[in-house]
């Protein structure tokens, strides 16, 4: 199956002082689909994530090796303006972190950090944003209301809402639902469907159904090891590697079990 | 009963009874301060002696507006010069310099909070004073006459030099509290915004100081309060001329600490003097003791909310 | 390049520059106590009394002062010691966690870590009066030891919050009492951060000028008696700076030299024992 790549990964590693938590990896993500990145706690999905925006770097002691090609760009190359590589991607987090200020300047923040004042356009693209992000309706009457008021559900689409009005190409979604209550989730994935066909969307996920109903290509995390990859359907019906086949199956991973089946 | 449990009942007791002691403290002092002070109280009346500038304890005298004034003016240029310094330094070390930095300024810090406040007091005399009577003054009273810098006091003892001195007293403790509040920001709400493509400086003045901002004016309260009541240091150095109203940066000031603690040889040979003294002495008590339940407060709310 | 970057680096600057006063002006200061007080640091400063006519120029040192100062502190020390360890371990292992108690304590400590020096002289002096105490080493001992206590016990309470609760439950857990578990454990984990804040304190208070103004009064004799005046160093230096006299000026710096050496050296000490002590704790 053709598809372009948006994001390009090649020999990939990062370690955290000793620990080696992302070992080679190399893969692709294709361009305007949903991958989803599973694997069990501390497998390393976060960190592959987070190598995508270069948000690894505000922490101490962590290196990183290898090379992260956006379009064919090195995103770790030195010469390159970081803030203009994060621009291009919005992110959502675990736990929905709205910025203490009021809706309106939640949505506007980002437009606002690259310089754009015109109150009528602001007013635009905030409320073209918080459509798409299916919570205008709700707020539409107390925009100027601070934004830790609003339930935690409302507040994962407001943070959709401020990583959208930024117009990334790429949505990096990190457990985006799993601090959510069943319908907001539901209210999440659904959003996801419809904006895969203007973005490429990453999703970490621990949740397998949670996968099967959004991903169309899966990313097979272990130990910080990439195990398997490939297109959705195939991956979930036809898993090449015994690990893979284990977890999906929700049994233990045996560590010994290495290779084909 | 077992003595074990005999001993532990013992020393609960006692504990709570000093808990209890140390609750009380700061109404204590405040209750016998103002029972000395009550015969001035009585004799000249509040409005008297805090709206008077006579200040003439011979004649029964006790108006304390000159030195209230005066230490308003050492306080605020302190804390001129100390706020944005400070603020600044916090935030330079929480968001921007390396854990080796961090380090070698602990120890500064530290060494600054702990130096004797005469130490500072000498060091003004030393150093400030000069600077002040043979570079600040010249320049200013030929380039700059007009207020507040215009003067005729041209020693080196005056509000300028009281709150120089002050402010590097009042560095450690606005540090100190701006780090703290900072440390409470948490780190996946800056995460969110650099996410978004902010730059550094635009992350800290948007969403950290915002974050922060209640807690860094419990700073500068607390920091107001050590400027308030800081003595000695500033009696060395600030001029204390009596009878003389500031005016200028570059008046001498009379803080009221430095009154008190000048006086204390004479107070109680002229009848009402002490109790004069001790009513200056409570109304110093009241000042800090407000700003520091006001500072206290804001800081007890700002621990609660971060556990949530 | 982009607005938002030169003011990135503008601010960045500034900052730097910040810290660096901050850092320079410590500099100042120790530079200004070294130069001016090496030169007139001699033997005898140390080793002897005043002499008759010391403040105006004849012979003796600050022996009183030195000496004064130390018996001051030490007092002073043990005294709000005695006070801050049980209250600390009342916060700590009697209270329930966060109990409205506790908070009152903390908060009550805090701000009386705010009121200043003079204030607690002129509580002092009333105390004294009161009692009818003349000046002396009894009466600035008590005052002293006030003004320290609440940063002795602010100093021990963090310290002490470290101390993970797993500890403390483990000992109830094996059936101690309150005071075994305070005494036989608790004691222990925490004696670095114990023996700083006493540092700490102890280096406020043989420091501080306006509490002993009032309660101390001022000698050249050694200190002899509780009911007697007594020297304390910043008194001492604030009186030797106050004549007019160049020679006698000259000892005020090298006063404030020492009185500066020993509150370096209390700091040096309590990084070093900090440093030591930590091998014993459990983490």
């Amino acid at each position: 199956m053709l598809y372009k790549t948006h994001i390009s990964v090649k020999d990939l590693n990062v370690w955290y002082g000793e620990h080696r938590a992302l070992k080679d990896i190399t893969v692709n993500i294709p361009d305007k689909k949903i991958t989803a990145i599973i694997g069990p706690s501390g497998c390393g999905k976060t960190t592959l994530l987070k190598s995508f925006n270069r948000l690894l770097e505000l922490e101490d002691g962590v290196r990183v090796n290898g090379n992260v090609l956006v379009d064919g760009e090195d995103i770790n190359d030195p010469k390159i303006e970081v803030t203009r590589i994060r621009r291009k991607m919005g992110l959502l987090s675990q736990k929905p972190q709205v910025l203490p200020m009021c809706i309106y300047d939640n949505v506007a923040y980002g437009l606002r950090l690259h310089g754009l004042t015109d109150k009528k356009a602001l007013n635009n693209i905030v409320r073209h944003h918080l459509e798409q992000a299916g919570l205008w309706d709700e707020v539409k009457d107390r925009l100027h209301s601070s934004a830790s008021k609003l339930s935690i559900g409302q507040q994962q689409r407001l943070c959709l809402a401020r990583g959208l009005a930024i117009e990334p190409e790429i949505i990096l979604g990190d457990e985006p639902t799993s601090a959510l209550d069943p319908f907001s989730a539901e209210h999440i994935e659904r959003r996801f469907l419809e904006l895969k066909k203007s973005y490429t969307i990453v999703l970490v996920t621990h949740i397998l159904r949670q996968a099967k109903r959004l991903a169309d290509h899966v990313i097979f995390l272990y130990m910080g090891e990439l195990i398997e990859h490939g297109p959705a359907r195939q991956f979930f019906e036809d898993p090449k590697n015994a690990k893979t086949k284990a977890y999906i199956n929700g049994q233990f991973i045996e560590a010994n079990n290495d290779g084909a089946r | 009963m077992n003595i074990r449990i005999l001993k532990d009942r013992i020393a609960e007791r006692a504990s709570f009874v000093l808990c209890a002691c140390v609750v009380s403290f700061a109404f204590l002092m405040g209750l016998s301060l103002y029972c000395r002070a009550r015969p001035v109280l009585a004799a000249v009346g509040l409005k008297a002696v805090l709206f008077s500038t006579f200040w003439h304890p011979s004649q029964s005298q006790f108006g304390l507006l000159s030195f209230i004034v005066g230490t308003l003016w050492v306080t605020a240029i302190a804390m001129a010069i100390a706020v944005p310094l400070s603020i600044m330094t916090a935030v330079y070390l929480s968001e921007y310099c390396t854990r080796r930095t961090q380090e070698f300024f602990k120890p500064i810090i530290d060494l600054l909070a702990g130096i004797s406040p005469v130490i500072y007091g000498f060091w003004g005399l030393a150093a400030v004073v000069p600077l002040v009577r043979d570079h600040l003054m010249p320049f200013c009273s030929r380039h700059m006459p007009f207020f507040p810098f215009k003067s005729d006091n041209y020693t080196g003892f005056s509000a300028l030099t009281g709150g120089i001195v002050l402010a590097v007293m009042v560095f450690p403790v606005i540090i100190a509290i701006v780090g703290e509040v900072l440390k409470t920001v948490p780190a996946s709400i800056k995460e969110a915004s650099f996410a978004l493509g902010a730059t550094r400086w635009q992350t800290i003045r948007r969403v950290v100081l915002r974050k922060a901002g209640v807690g860094i004016i419990a700073a500068i309260m607390l920091g107001l309060s050590r400027a308030f009541g800081e003595t000695i240091a500033v009696l060395m150095v600030a001029g204390c001329a009596l009878g003389i109203m500031p005016k200028s940066i570059f008046d001498p000031a009379y803080p009221l600490p430095a009154l008190i603690a000048n006086t204390y040889g004479e107070m109680m040979s002229i009848p009402l003097y002490d109790a004069a003294v001790l009513l200056a002495a409570f109304i110093l008590l009241v000042v800090t003791a407000v700003f520091n339940i006001v500072g206290w407060s804001i800081l007890l709310r700002v621990e609660r909310e971060i556990q949530y | 390049m982009e607005k938002r970057h030169i003011e990135e680096h503008f601010y960045k600057i500034l900052m730097m520059l910040s810290a660096a006063v901050v850092v320079a002006s410590l500099g100042l200061i120790l530079a200004t106590v070294f130069i001016k007080g090496l030169p007139a640091l001699k033997l005898d400063m140390l080793i002897k009394t005043p002499q008759g006519g010391y403040y105006i120029g004849k012979g003796g040192g600050i022996l009183n002062a030195i000496v004064g100062s130390l018996v001051l502190g030490l007092g002073a020390t043990f005294l709000a010691l005695l006070v801050s360890l049980p209250v600390v371990f009342y916060l700590h292992l009697y209270l329930r966690r966060n109990s409205k108690r506790a908070v009152a304590v903390r908060f009550f400590l805090d701000v009386l870590w705010g009121i200043p020096s003079i204030v607690y002289g002129a509580f002092g002096f009333t105390i004294m009066m009161f009692f009818g105490l003349p000046a002396s080493l009894l009466a600035g001992i008590i005052t002293v030891a006030l003004l320290i206590i609440p940063i002795m016990s602010r100093s021990m309470d963090e310290v002490m919050r470290m101390i993970p609760f797993e500890l403390t439950e483990t000992c109830f857990a094996l059936g101690s009492t309150r005071w075994e578990t305070a005494t036989k454990v608790i004691f222990r984990q925490a004696l670095p951060g114990i023996v700083t804040a006493i540092l700490i304190a102890f280096g406020r208070g043989i420091g501080d000028a306006a509490s002993v103004l009032f309660t101390a009064g001022f000698t050249d004799s050694l200190p002899y008696s509780l009911f007697k005046p007594v020297a304390t160093l910043p008194l001492a230096i604030f009186f030797q700076l106050g004549t007019p006299f160049p020679e006698v000026q000259d000892r005020g710096y090298a006063s404030a030299l020492v009185a500066t050496m020993i509150v370096l050296f209390i700091s040096i000490i309590s990084r070093f024992l900090s440093k030591r002590f930590t091998k014993n704790i459990v983490k």
